[in-house]
C-alpha cells in the first residue's frame, strides 16, 4: 500500500524536480565551501542563507498550493504556520545559548531576564532537547491547523469567508506575539542564536548544511504533495475545489478531506519555518503580518497554482525580483525582469496585455519624475527600493488579470495547444475547448 | 442683576457674622493697604482681615503678591507697593490705582514678610474673596481651593456664598466643601452623618478620597457611616465606569460602522472582496488634509468649516477612484472572488506607496475645527466633542445610505442587479453602469469615513490597514447583504471590545474578540442576519 | 399513512419553509424497492427542494423522512446519506470538469470513502473492468481520457448517470435527466433508466411528457409543495386539477 503510494509519487515531473533539488542541495554548498573565494563559480557566504531562505519560501508556497491550488481553500494565514514552526525552532536555539547571553543566565534567555521573569514559563520546558523542539515544529502548526480546520470545515465556512477568518487568525496571533507577557520575546522576538545541534549556527559549514537541509526538505515536500495529489484523494481534493457539494453527494466527507490537506500543509509550512529561523537568525512577530500570508498567495499564483512545480518557481522568482528591487541594484536588471514578465503576459493573454504591463511599469517612474520636476524643478527617478511596492502591487493585479494559471500554466497551455494541433491534423475533429478550473468558486452575488 | 444684589447681601451677611473687627468699613482703602507694611505678623494678619472684609476686587492680587513675596515697603515713605525686578532695579507699582511709582534698588525697599501660618491664611482669604467674585471661573477655583484646604474658619463665609450661589456645578462643589469642613469641625454627630451623606451623594473620585482620608481621623461611632459612604461611592463609580465604557464602545462602534458600511455595499451587496477598501478610507483622510491645506492657504476664515467641504470632496474623489478601479480591474474578475481579493490587495499596496510618494511616509496634521475640540461632562461621564460628532456622522451616513438603497431609482437598480443580474439586464437596466455606481458608492462612503477618522487617528499611508480586518469582521459578523446586520455587528464588536478592555487590556481584548468571531462563524457561517433558502447556496 | 416497512423511501408530512415561504407543504411520498416513480409538476412545485431534503442538503422543519423503512434521513448529512446508497443526479449536470471522464468515474466508484482509504487506494483489475463497463453503457468509452469539461451537455448528463451507476446506489434520484438531449438520446435514456429500475428504486423528475410516457411508471404530480395527483400518467394527466395547474388546456 505504502510502496504503491511512493511509486505513485514518483511520476516523471516529480522525479525531475527532486533530482534538480538534490543537485542544488549538494552543488551549492560545494561551490560555496569547496571553491576559493576568487573563483568565478564560487558562491559567496552571504548568498547561501539567502538562497536557503528562498527554498524555505518555496516550501511554504508549495504547502499553500496543496490547500489552495488543489483543494480550493484560500488560506490567508499560512505564514502563521510558518512562523509557529520558526518560533518552535527559535525556542530551541534560544535554549542553546545557555549562559552565553548578555545577562549570562544559565536557563533564562536574555529577554526574560530583561522582563524580570523569575523562572522559565512552562511551555519553554523541553525545548532544550532538539528532538522535542523538532517534534513541536510539526505538532504546533499541525495542531493549530487541526483545531482551526476542524471547526471551520465542519461548519462549512468556505470561500472568502474562510479566507477572512484565516486572516483574522494570523492577525490575532500577530497581536498576541507582540505582547511581552506571552513569553516569546514581544516585538523583538527571538534572536542572537549561537548553536544548533552543537555547532555554531553562523559557521559557513553550518549554513551550507542548513541550505542542504532546506533543499532536501523541499524535495521531501515535493514527494509528499506529489503522492497526495496523484492518489485518489488528490482527485477528490480537486473535486472538492471544483464542486464541493457534488463531492459530498458522492459520499465523501468534504470536511475531512479539507482537514487532511490543511493539516499536512500546515506541517509542511512549519518545517519550512523551522529551517528559516536559523538561516535568517531572527524570528519576530512581524512574520505573522497578514500581508506576508497574502504575499505567499501571489508567489503561488505567479508560478501556477494546482501544480507542484509552479509555487516553487513562483516563490523563487518573486523573491529574486524582490531582492533585485529592494537592494536597489540597477534599473537595468529591474527593467529586464519587467520585460520578461510582460513577455510572459503577452504570450499568455495577447500582446495588448503585455503592453499594458510595460506601460504601467514605465508610467510610475515617469510620473514620479514629473512630480519631482513640478515640485523641485528637477526630473528625478524614484529609488528602485521605493518602486518595489508598486511592482508587487502590479504583480498581484496583472497576474490575476492576465496570468490566471501562472507561468507553469502557460507552459502547459502551450503544450496542449501543440498536441491539439497535432491531433487536429491527424483526425480533423477538434473538441470544444472549454477552459476548465478557472472558475472554482461560485459567484455569491448570483 | 438680582444675582449681584444677592451677592452684595451675602457679603454684608458674611461681614456681620465674621469675627473680624468691622472697623474696616468706611476706612480709606489706601490706608488699609498701607497697614500691611506695619508691625509684626499679628498686625499684618489683622490688616489683611480688614482688607478681606472690604470685598474689594483689588484685594486678591495684593494678597497674592504678599504671598508670592512681590509686595514691598518703600523705606523712604513707608508706602506699600508692588515691585517687579527688572535688571538690577525694581519697577514699582501702586497696588491701589496701578499707577507707576518709579523704580528703586534693593536697598531702598523691604519685603512685606509673611510666615507659613500667614501664608495659609492668605490662601484662605483669597479663596474667600474669590468665592464671592462675579467671575464664574474664579468662584469655581475658589470653591475648589476651599475644598482642598477645608479650613473650618471658612464655614460661615461658605454658608453665605452657598446661599448666593446659583451655578449648580459651583454649588455642588461648595456643598462638598462644606460637608468636608463639617466633618473636620467639632459639629454634632448627626451633622457629621449628614455631611457624610452629602459627600457620598457626590459620588465621584474626589468625594471618595475625602471620605477615605476622614475615615482614619473619625470617631469610632462615625466610622460605619463613613465606610458605607465609601462603599456607596465605589458602587456608584463602578456604574459610571461601565457606562463610560459603554460610551467608548459606542464611539468605537461608530468608527467601525463608518469603516465597514462601505464594505457592506461592495462586499455585502455586490460580493466583491475589496482589500483596497482601507485605502479608500485612507484616501478620504488625505482628501480632508488637502482640503484643509487649501482652505488654510486661500480662505483661512473658513477653517472651522473645512470639514463641510472635505466630506463631499472625499466622497466624490474616492467614488471616482472606486469607479476607476471597478472599470479597470474588478469587472474582469466578477465571479472569481478570490482573484478579486488578490488584485485589490495588490492595488492597496500600490495606493499606499503612491500616497507615500506624494505626501511622504510621516503623519499629516489635520487640525480639528474648534467645535470638535474639548469635552463635556454628563454625570460621571466625560464625552469628547469629536467622538460625539463622529457618532452623529455615522448615524447620518447610515440613514442616508438606507434611504439611497430603499428609496431611489439607483438603489432599486442596485438591488435588482445584485439579486438577478441577467433578469435586470433583460429589463433594460445597464448592469455595468449600476456595478460601477454601486462600487463607487461603497468607495465614496469609505472616503467619508476617512474624513471622520482623520479627526481621531493619524493620517498616514497605513491608516486604512488598521481598519480593513476589523471592517471585514463587522460585515461577516453582521451577515452579508444587510446594512442592519452591519450596524448590529459594529455595535456588538465595538461595545464588546471596550467592555473587555478594562479586564484584559486593549490587545488581549481584541484577540478575544477575534477568537470569538472565528468561533461565531463556525456557528453561523453566514453571519447574524443571513438569508435562507435555495438561491443563496448556489 | 401507509406501512413504513418494505418501503425504500418514505416521506410523511414533510414541510419546509424559507423565510416564511412554504417550499414543501405536508408532502408525503412512498417509493418501493425496485420501483420507478416519475415526478412532474410546475416550476416552484418543490421538486428540487424535495430532493434536497432526501439527500440531506436541506433540513425539513417538520415530518418524517425514512430510507429503507428505518433510517431517519433528517439526522444525517449528505455524505452519510450518499453512503447509505442514495445517488443523486442534479438538474444542472454537475461533473468534475477539470478532471477526465475516467477520473470522474474512479471517484464515483463504490469504495470506502474515508480520507486514508482514498489516499492509499490503488485500482484493481475488477474496478477497471467495472468502470470500462459503465463507460460502455453510457457510450463514453472512446472519450475516457478527455476532460469532462469538453463534453456536450447531453454527454455530461450521461456521464452523471454513469457516475450514479458507479456509486451502485439502492435509490437513484434523477433530476431532469434528458434536458439538452436529442430525441434518440432521450429514448436511450428512458431505456437505461427502466433497466436500472429493475433492480433499484428510481425517482425521476422531468418535464418532458413523452419521456415520462416512455418510462411507463407511476406518476406523482406536485404543486406548491404537496401532492396534487397520483397514478399512471394517463390518470394524472386526465385529472382536471392537474390540467388547470400544470399541463394547461
Amino acid at each position: 500500500m505504502i510502496t504503491q503510494l511512493i511509486l505513485r509519487a514518483l511520476d516523471k515531473k516529480a522525479v525531475w524536480l527532486v533530482a534538480v533539488l538534490a543537485v542544488i542541495a549538494i552543488g551549492v554548498p560545494m561551490l560555496n565551501l569547496g571553491l576559493p573565494a576568487d573563483h568565478p563559480l564560487h558562491i559567496p557566504n552571504y548568498a547561501v542563507p539567502l538562497f536557503g531562505k528562498y527554498l524555505n519560501y518555496a516550501m511554504l508556497a508549495l504547502a499553500l498550493d496543496l490547500v489552495w491550488g488543489y483543494c480550493g481553500i484560500l488560506s490567508l494565514g499560512h505564514a502563521a504556520f510558518f512562523a509557529l514552526g520558526a518560533y518552535a525552532m527559535g525556542m530551541y536555539l534560544m535554549r542553546q545559548i545557555g549562559a552565553r547571553g548578555v545577562y549570562a543566565n544559565p536557563t533564562l534567555p536574555d529577554f526574560m531576564v530583561f522582563l524580570n521573569y523569575k523562572e522559565l514559563p512552562w511551555f519553554w520546558n523541553g525545548f532544550d532537547m532538539w528532538w522535542f523542539a523538532f517534534a513541536m515544529v510539526l505538532i504546533v502548526p499541525g495542531l493549530l491547523a487541526f483545531v482551526f480546520g476542524f471547526l471551520a470545515f465542519r461548519s462549512r465556512v468556505t470561500g472568502v469567508y474562510l479566507s477572512i477568518i484565516t486572516q483574522a487568525m494570523t492577525y490575532a496571533l500577530l497581536l498576541a506575539f507582540f505582547r511581552n507577557d506571552l513569553g516569546f520575546g514581544g516585538n523583538n522576538g527571538l534572536t542572537d542564536f549561537k548553536d544548533i545541534l552543537g555547532v555554531n549556527v553562523q559557521a559557513a559549514t553550518t549554513r551550507a548544511a542548513l541550505f542542504a537541509a532546506s533543499a532536501f526538505a523541499l524535495a521531501l515536500a515535493v514527494l509528499v504533495c506529489s503522492a497526495i495529489v496523484n492518489s485518489k484523494l488528490g482527485k477528490v481534493m480537486v473535486a472538492v475545489r471544483d464542486a464541493e457539494s457534488r463531492t459530498r453527494f458522492l459520499g465523501y466527507r468534504v470536511d475531512n478531506v479539507k482537514l487532511f490537506a490543511f493539516v499536512v500543509s500546515a506541517v509542511l509550512a512549519g518545517i519550512a519555518g523551522a529551517l528559516y529561523a536559523p538561516q535568517v537568525g531572527i524570528i519576530n512577530p512581524s512574520e505573522f503580518e497578514p500581508g506576508n500570508s497574502i504575499e505567499v498567495v501571489i508567489w503561488t499564483a505567479v508560478g501556477g497554482r494546482g501544480t507542484i512545480v509552479g509555487p516553487i518557481i513562483g516563490a523563487i522568482v518573486v523573491n529574486l525580483t524582490k531582492s533585485i528591487f529592494t537592494s536597489g541594484s540597477s534599473y537595468v536588471a529591474a527593467g529586464v525582469v519587467i520585460l520578461i514578465f510582460s513577455a510572459i503576459v503577452a504570450v499568455a493573454s495577447g500582446w495588448t496585455k503585455g503592453l499594458i504591463v510595460i506601460a504601467a511599469s514605465v508610467a510610475i517612474p515617469v510620473l514620479y519624475g514629473l512630480y519631482q520636476l513640478i515640485l523641485y524643478g528637477n526630473f528625478k527617478l524614484p529609488a528602485l527600493s521605493d518602486v518595489w511596492l508598486y511592482a508587487l502591487g502590479g504583480l498581484f493585479i496583472f497576474t490575476t488579470l492576465f496570468l490566471p494559471k501562472g507561468i507553469v500554466g502557460l507552459i502547459a497551455q502551450w503544450r496542449t495547444m501543440t498536441t491539439k494541433r497535432e491531433q487536429h491534423d491527424r483526425n480533423a475533429t477538434s473538441p470544444v475547448d472549454v477552459e476548465a478550473g478557472v472558475d472554482p468558486e461560485p459567484n455569491p452575488a448570483e | 442683576m438680582t444675582n449681584r444684589i444677592l451677592r452684595l447681601i451675602a457679603v454684608l451677611f458674611a461681614l456681620a457674622l465674621s469675627p473680624l473687627p468691622a472697623l474696616a468699613q468706611g476706612t480709606d482703602f489706601t490706608a488699609m493697604v498701607q497697614a500691611l507694611g506695619q508691625g509684626g505678623f499679628p498686625d499684618r494678619e489683622a490688616a489683611m482681615n480688614a482688607l478681606v472684609a472690604t470685598g474689594d476686587e483689588r484685594v486678591p492680587p495684593i494678597l497674592q503678591a504678599m504671598s508670592d513675596g512681590t509686595l514691598f515697603v518703600r523705606k523712604s515713605d513707608q508706602r506699600v507697593l508692588f515691585a517687579a525686578k527688572s535688571g538690577s532695579e525694581f519697577k514699582l507699582t501702586d497696588p491701589v490705582d496701578s499707577s507707576n511709582a518709579g523704580t528703586a534698588t534693593s536697598k531702598d525697599i523691604e519685603k512685606v514678610k509673611v510666615n507659613n501660618g500667614l501664608r495659609g491664611k492668605i490662601r484662605t482669604a483669597i479663596g474667600t474673596m474669590t468665592l464671592l467674585s462675579p467671575d464664574r471661573a474664579s468662584r469655581l477655583s475658589a470653591a475648589q481651593s476651599i475644598l482642598k484646604n477645608a479650613d473650618p474658619a471658612m464655614l460661615p463665609l461658605l454658608d453665605s456664598a452657598l446661599a448666593a450661589e446659583t451655578d449648580p456645578a459651583i454649588k455642588s462643589t461648595m456643598d462638598l466643601a462644606r460637608a468636608v469642613i463639617v466633618l473636620k469641625s467639632d459639629a454634632t454627630l448627626d451633622d457629621k452623618r449628614a455631611a457624610v451623606d452629602t459627600i457620598a451623594a457626590h459620588g465621584d473620585l474626589d468625594a471618595q478620597t475625602v471620605l477615605v482620608n476622614a475615615l482614619a481621623a473619625a470617631p469610632d461611632e462615625l466610622k460605619p457611616t463613613i465606610q458605607t459612604g465609601i462603599d456607596a461611592i465605589g458602587r456608584n463609580l463602578q456604574i459610571w465606569q461601565v457606562a463610560q465604557n459603554l460610551l467608548y464602545g459606542v464611539s468605537l462602534s461608530s468608527v467601525l460602522l463608518l469603516a465597514a458600511i462601505g464594505l457592506s455595499i461592495t462586499f455585502g451587496v455586490m460580493g466583491i472582496i475589496n482589500m483596497a477598501h482601507g485605502e479608500m478610507v485612507m484616501l478620504g483622510a488625505y482628501t480632508t488634509f488637502v482640503v484643509q491645506e487649501l482652505i488654510r492657504n486661500f480662505a483661512p476664515g473658513l477653517m472651522d468649516y473645512s470639514l463641510a467641504f472635505a466630506v463631499p470632496a472625499a466622497f466624490l474623489f474616492t467614488a471616482l477612484v472606486g469607479i476607476a478601479i471597478e472599470r479597470g480591474i474588478i469587472r474582469w474578475l466578477y465571479g472569481r472572488p478570490l482573484e478579486t481579493l488578490l488584485a485589490t490587495w495588490g492595488l492597496s499596496l500600490a495606493l499606499q506607496q503612491m500616497v507615500r510618494t506624494l505626501f511622504g511616509p510621516t503623519n499629516q496634521m489635520v487640525s480639528p475645527p474648534s467645535w470638535m475640540t474639548g469635552a463635556f461632562d454628563v454625570g460621571g461621564l466625560s464625552i469628547t466633542w469629536n467622538r460625539l460628532w463622529i457618532v452623529v456622522f455615522a448615524i447620518a451616513v447610515f440613514v442616508i445610505l438606507q434611504l439611497v438603497l430603499n428609496r431611489t431609482a439607483l438603489g432599486l437598480q442596485m438591488r435588482a442587479v445584485t439579486q438577478n443580474r441577467r433578469m435586470a439586464s433583460s429589463m433594460g437596466i445597464r448592469t455595468p453602469f449600476v456595478d460601477a455606481m454601486t462600487f463607487g458608492l461603497g468607495s465614496g462612503i469609505a472616503g467619508m469615513a476617512g474624513v471622520a477618522l482623520s479627526q481621531i487617528d493619524n493620517v498616514s499611508p497605513n491608516l486604512g490597514q488598521g481598519y480593513i480586518i476589523d471592517s471585514f469582521m463587522v460585515v461577516v459578523f453582521g451577515g452579508v447583504g444587510n446594512l442592519w446586520g452591519t450596524l448590529i455587528g459594529a455595535l456588538m464588536l465595538g461595545v464588546g471590545n471596550k467592555l473587555l478592555e478594562p479586564q484584559f487590556g486593549a490587545v488581549l481584548g481584541k484577540i478575544i474578540i477575534l477568537v470569538l468571531i472565528i468561533l461565531f462563524i463556525q456557528w453561523r457561517p453566514r453571519g447574524l442576519f443571513a438569508l435562507k433558502g435555495r438561491s443563496i447556496e448556489q | 399513512m401507509a406501512d413504513k416497512t418494505g418501503t425504500m423511501l418514505y416521506l410523511d408530512g414533510v414541510s419546509v419553509s424559507f423565510d416564511g415561504f412554504k417550499a414543501i407543504n405536508k408532502l408525503s411520498i412512498i417509493v418501493h424497492p425496485a420501483e420507478m416513480l416519475a415526478i412532474i409538476g410546475p416550476n416552484g412545485a418543490g421538486k428540487t427542494t424535495m430532493m434536497d431534503i432526501i439527500t440531506g442538503k436541506t433540513r425539513p422543519d417538520d415530518g418524517e423522512v425514512l430510507f429503507d423503512g428505518r433510517t431517519d434521513l433528517t439526522k444525517l448529512d449528505e455524505a452519510a446519506i450518499a453512503n447509505l446508497g442514495i445517488g443523486r443526479k442534479f438538474q444542472k449536470p454537475t461533473v468534475f470538469e477539470s478532471q477526465t471522464i475516467w477520473d470522474n468515474l474512479v471517484m464515483a466508484l463504490r469504495k470506502p470513502r474515508g480520507v486514508f482509504s482514498a489516499l492509499f487506494y490503488s485500482m484493481s483489475a475488477d474496478d477497471e473492468a467495472r468502470i470500462t463497463e459503465i463507460l460502455d453503457t453510457v457510450r463514453l468509452l472512446n472519450r475516457k481520457d478527455d476532460l469532462a469539461a469538453n463534453l456536450s451537455h447531453g454527454q455530461k448528463q450521461w456521464l452523471e448517470i454513469g457516475m450514479l451507476l458507479a456509486q451502485d446506489p439502492k435509490l437513484l434520484l434523477v433530476d431532469e435527466p434528458v434536458a439538452g438531449m436529442t430525441d434518440s438520446e432521450t429514448v436511450e435514456t428512458a431505456k437505461l433508466l427502466k433497466d436500472i429500475a429493475k433492480t433499484r428504486s428510481v425517482v425521476v423528475v422531468e418535464h418532458d411528457m413523452s419521456f415520462v410516457r416512455d418510462l411507463g411508471s407511476r406518476v406523482t404530480c406536485l404543486a406548491e409543495g404537496s401532492v396534487l395527483a397520483e397514478g399512471t400518467l394517463d390518470q394524472v394527466s386526465a385529472n382536471p386539477v392537474v390540467i388547470e395547474r400544470y399541463l394547461g388546456r
